[in-house]
């Protein structure tokens, strides 16, 4: 395993030597030591690498990431995996606001909490809470699937358009519109393959979700709905 | 009855008939107007501004003999690789999706004839851009549509758009008849929806979360590309001090002569400050923090000719950026289109429903046939000529002051018409010494 000290050298260090392995596969398993919250850790990573981060992370930890693993073994600052194309990043602890911020592929895994807007803008990725997730999430989501196995905030999914999301406990309100929408056993069989990849099939069940998503009445714009934008 | 003189009609200068077209529209329709470009009303601007030109105490260059500069490098601050155009003069983001392929296509041609560079828009980054543009700017938008590393890694610069001058504050629109299935994808909408894009970044609030976002940028991108912060002429002053500390290359200041694809027009034309007025105050601000001419200011809105750009640049500025000029330059609005304007319910240079995606001129639309109208090499071509003329003016001005480069010009150079310019711009009233405001303390 390749083991890099943050306490010892730079963070331009540190990425450009994770970016310069494209191509050079043999150098997969690596560690970050001491990342005492600094930004943009491990961020637009391109290559089949795991990177376990022995901490705490700042903003945009594996931001823009592309198919590696970046595994947090602490809670990660805002913004963590914002954009993110492919691969997968667990964070162990909680995750402060807007993570999977506009992702595009990829499985986010926070087994803690997370923020408010998270999820926000979201265009494919897959992001599943362990805990709860704050106000504000899956704002404009536009795609990809938001499944929180403990109580979403305020204003979830407000101005949605085609994202899935799934809720297991209390839902605080729904955006603007937002609806409930009717389980099916196509959700159900995507639910339990969300639940698997994201390391939470012992923790909960497909049955035990409500499923949210877009009623499509804010679509195209009518005076009639002035007063929900 | 004794006939005695009527009195003729008399119409109101609050509730002009155009006014009350507008009541009438609204009463009738229940939404606000929509529509393309910028402020069309009239607003003090550079043509409130002259040149003095040399005298016994300053004295010209030759017009074909001596040279006049004009090139400008971009993002000299941090970039390891800085941008460098022929002239001073970039074309300004405007999106896939507003504009067709060809659209997008010939500014990339002409940007490049020319030695300058063009940028991308709200929607991603297109290969007829990326392919016919030899220096292509990336912007990242609140919306994100289409954002990905790869083309962060392959574009020339990066653009983090705050505001435009049209709209400062207000997010994006893209109306359902021009999101085809194209557009779709890469914005990854379903067709047919009216796009609604954020006014506010989702992962970034404030000037100091903004300097994290451009390190994370700058880290994904190896520090290789030059950084520009655009915002819209709102605080001048202030936002162009929170870019630089937020650790910008390139500052972009929009004025509200700015145009965009589609807002409505009481955006446009209520929200935001004039060019002229936003170029003192931001200059000031790159003064203050000793980072004038360290950090580049690129002004747009409202730029149309040669003279324009001299005096952006007598002002401060580093360069200008162009955007509804150049959609004149490539055909819009064109004369020639005439009886197609008219079925529109307009005239040529006063079409502006440009969100309706029916443009006959083929630039701001994403009908194929419509589309199919504007032959980019041709365009591209009338563009590079465009530009050129442009320069070559800048440079007659700059050689009539006595100046070897376009960034020679200066405030001296300058004697405002009116009062109001006079004020905006901080040069002295023509005839007089007299800068109105000045010593009242500045900001």
């Amino acid at each position: 395993m390749q083991s890099y000290d943050l306490a010892e050298g730079s963070l331009r260090a540190l990425n450009q030597a994770l970016h310069d392995l494209k191509g050079l596969t043999n150098m997969t398993d690596w560690e970050v030591l001491n990342p005492r919250g600094a930004h943009a850790i491990a961020a637009g990573l391109d290559a089949p690498v795991t990177v376990h981060v022995r901490g705490s992370t700042g903003y945009y930890c594996a931001g823009m990431n592309k198919q590696a693993t970046v595994h947090i073994h602490g809670s990660a600052g805002p913004g963590v995996a914002e954009n993110m194309m492919s691969g997968t990043v667990i964070v162990e602890g909680d995750a402060s606001q807007y993570a999977g911020a506009t992702g595009r592929g990829g499985l986010l895994v926070i087994k803690g909490n997370a923020s408010s807007r998270c999820g926000i803008s979201m265009k494919g990725i897959d992001i599943v809470v362990h805990g709860n997730i704050g106000h504000m999430s899956a704002f404009m989501a536009q795609s990809g699937n938001l499944v929180v196995l403990g109580d979403a905030g305020e204003a979830l999914g407000d101005s949605l358009y085609e994202a899935r999301i799934f809720v297991r406990g209390s839902v605080k309100s729904l955006g603007a519109d937002c609806i409930e929408k009717e389980m099916r056993p196509e959700h159900l069989a995507l639910l339990e393959e969300l639940l698997r990849r994201g390391l939470a099939d012992h923790k909960a069940r497909p049955e035990e979700f409500r499923r949210y998503g877009s009623a499509r009445r804010l679509y195209n714009f009518s005076i009639d709905n002035a007063s929900s934008y | 009855m004794t006939d005695f003189p009527r009195t003729p009609p008399r119409f109101s200068a609050t509730f002009t008939p155009a006014v009350n077209a507008e009541i009438r529209r609204a009463a009738a329709s229940g939404i606000y107007d929509i529509r393309g470009g910028g402020a069309k009303r009239p607003l003090p601007h550079f043509d409130d501004l002259l040149f003095l030109g040399a005298s016994i105490s300053r004295y010209p260059l030759e017009g074909y003999r001596e040279k006049c500069a004009t090139d400008v490098w971009l993002g000299t601050r941090f970039a390891k690789k800085p941008i460098h155009i022929e002239i001073p003069i970039t074309i300004a983001g405007m999106s896939f999706g507003a504009l067709s392929g060809p659209a997008k296509e010939a500014l990339g041609r002409g940007a490049t004839a020319a030695g300058t560079s063009t940028t991308t828009g709200d929607g991603g980054m297109t290969e007829e851009e990326r392919g016919h543009s030899r220096l292509l700017v990336y912007q990242v938008l609140p919306s994100r549509y289409g954002m990905n590393p790869d083309d962060l890694r392959r574009a020339d610069a990066i653009e983090i758009v705050v505001g435009q001058g049209a709209k400062p504050g207000g997010g994006g629109m893209l109306l359902g008849q021009k999101i085809s299935d194209r557009v779709a994808e890469m914005r990854n909408l379903p067709k047919g929806i009216d796009q609604r894009s954020a006014c506010r970044h989702p992962d970034w609030t404030g000037p100091d979360d903004l300097e994290i976002k451009i390190l994370e940028l700058r880290e994904i991108t190896d520090w290789e590309k030059p950084v520009y912060v655009k915002v819209g002429g709102a605080r001048p002053y202030y936002d162009t001090a929170l870019s630089v500390k937020a650790g910008a290359d390139v500052v972009v200041l929009d004025g509200m002569q700015g145009g965009t694809a589609a807002t409505q027009e009481v955006f446009i034309e209520h929200v935001g400050q004039p060019t002229l007025a936003c170029i003192p105050q931001a200059v000031q601000a790159l003064r203050d923090l000793g980072m004038h001419r360290k950090v580049q200011l690129i002004v747009s809105g409202g730029i149309r000719s040669g003279a324009d750009v001299a005096k952006a640049l007598a002002l401060g500025a580093d360069a200008v950026a162009i955007g509804t000029a150049a959609l004149v330059a490539i055909g819009d609005n064109d004369p020639r289109w005439e009886e197609e304007y008219r079925r529109l319910g307009t005239t040529a240079d006063a079409y502006d429903d440009w969100h309706e995606g029916r443009d006959p001129a083929g630039i701001t639309t994403q009908d194929p046939e419509l589309a199919a109208r504007l032959d980019p090499v041709l365009a591209g071509r009338r563009l590079a000529n465009f530009l050129k003329v442009m320069t070559l003016e800048a440079q007659t001005i700059a050689r009539a002051c006595g100046k070897s480069h376009l960034h020679n010009l200066e405030p001296e150079d300058l004697v405002a018409l009116t009062v109001e310019a006079a004020a905006m711009a901080r040069v002295p009233l023509a005839g007089t010494d007299w800068i109105p405001g000045r010593g009242s303390g500045g900001y």
